[in-house]
């Protein structure tokens, strides 16, 4: 709550986006405190890695202070205060929090957390219930990260000039002593930190992990390089078509995942279909959509990421005008 | 046995709290930016050694041993190197040293 005040009133933005991120980590370490570890993941990367990165290239781009408001909102806060409340007051009608009579705990949650080890056989029940019991919800989640990517390559994609300025400045040589000591450090990690997405990818079904959060962390071993040395240089080990295909590639598995399973005469995303012994069927159906969904928030995360920084050093821009 | 490697983790447990919190002292009373640096850097990655090696102690099961041992190897690798990244950026920076001991309110207008 302080946070959250502190976030709204402050003028600076850098200060803003530091205190987003504290309010990122504060989240995650209620989410463990609760027991809900992978979501704890996910917001820990998410939020307090990768958003505070992103708002720090927009900060740059659009300068450090807030402008002031010229007009209060009265009404806006009026209206805001009034269905808040009407919200609160809803909530004194709902059962304690944790009672075992709550309906979440009555329909179907038993049903996967007693069913989910005979059916599927994977330990991490977030996984199976993620993966399997309503891999439609996750399909949506991963068609709408999808679409976020088009959208930002819709609004944002820069016409680049001709490859041969890039070929000129590929290595950056002048600020190679300036940053020394982070690129050899950085070089080392690298292969570390993706190593370790790969591991969390592949885990998913034995620990906290799966897809979301592997793409995630896959993404920011990308990001780290790219600050590093330079935009010119990451753009030619990641090739910006080769993502874009990559990030359709994602949802296509995903998709044709479960269109294999309706072409063998079961329902959608029903995974039995994939091979002979249904609990086989189960992890492959499991394994291959994580796949899709690691590729493809990996892939949207460096486009996005691409695109803002390759907006920041348009030679359209004012202050690019020098070069 | 079972006792010492109690005893042990918790007293590397404490000294690593301890650091950490003086570490956050010397933030809120130092009052130059490189003087900050100077405290936060050092005691935090080594606050960060300690409560890891205490919670290694801490633990009878390998694996969990080997996980905090990797993470102990990355904190040593990554924390000073941030460190240095800020530390760096704000001499290209030209923020300049402070002489002598004026409020906060001077530093915040000049820099940056």
């Amino acid at each position: 709550m302080v946070v959250a005040f502190a976030i709204v009133r402050m003028k600076d933005l850098l200060a803003v986006v530091m205190l987003l991120g504290i309010y990122s980590l504060l989240s995650a370490s209620f989410f463990v405190a609760m027991d809900a570890v992978d979501v704890a993941f996910t917001e820990a990367s998410v939020g307090a890695g990768i958003s505070t990165l992103l708002m720090l290239v927009v900060i740059s781009m659009t300068g450090r202070s807030e402008q002031p408001s010229r007009h209060k909102p009265l009404l806006a806060l009026a209206v805001v205060t009034v269905t808040g409340s009407l919200l609160i007051y809803a909530t004194l009608d709902m059962p304690y929090f944790g009672s075992a009579e709550a309906p979440i705990h009555q329909h179907v949650a038993p049903r996967y957390i007693n069913a989910s080890m005979q059916e599927i056989g994977v330990p991490n029940i977030v996984t199976s219930v993620l993966a399997s019991y309503r891999a439609f919800d996750t399909f949506g989640e991963v068609v709408v990260i999808f679409t976020a990517g088009m959208g930002v390559l819709a609004l944002l994609s820069v016409v680049r000039r001709s490859d041969s300025t890039l070929n000129n400045d590929i290595f950056d040589h002048s600020m190679h002593e300036q940053h020394l000591i982070l690129r050899i450090v950085t070089k080392m990690m690298i292969p570390y930190i993706l190593l370790f997405a790969f591991y969390v990818q592949f885990h998913g079904d034995f620990g906290p992990g799966g897809g979301f959060q592997a793409g995630v962390i896959f993404a920011a071993a990308i990001f780290l390089y790219t600050m590093l040395f330079g935009m010119s240089t990451a753009r030619r080990v990641i090739n910006q078509s080769f993502i874009q295909m990559l990030a359709a590639t994602g949802v296509l598995l995903y998709g044709s995942v479960g269109v294999v399973s309706l072409l063998n005469g079961k329902e959608f995303f029903d995974y039995s279909a994939l091979s002979a012994d249904p609990i086989a069927g189960q992890h492959l159906g499991i394994l291959l959509i994580e796949l899709g969904v690691g590729i493809t928030v990996a892939s949207v995360m460096i486009i996005i990421f691409f695109n803002f920084v390759g907006r920041r050093n348009n030679p359209l821009r004012k202050e690019n005008q020098g070069f | 046995m079972d006792i010492l490697m109690q005893v042990s983790s918790g007293f590397f447990l404490l000294i690593g709290s301890f650091l950490c919190l003086t570490g956050g002292l010397g933030i809120l009373r130092f009052p130059d930016f490189y003087t900050r640096m100077h405290a936060v850097g050092v005691t935090d990655t080594l606050a960060t050694a300690m409560i890891l090696i205490g919670l290694i102690l801490y633990n009878p099961d390998f694996m969990v041993d080997v996980k905090l041992m990797v993470i102990l190897l990355m904190t040593i690798f990554i924390s000073p190197t941030a460190s240095h990244a800020l530390a760096n950026a704000a001499r290209y920076d030209e923020l300049s040293i402070q002489k002598d001991s004026k409020s906060d309110s001077e530093l915040t207008s000049s820099n940056l």
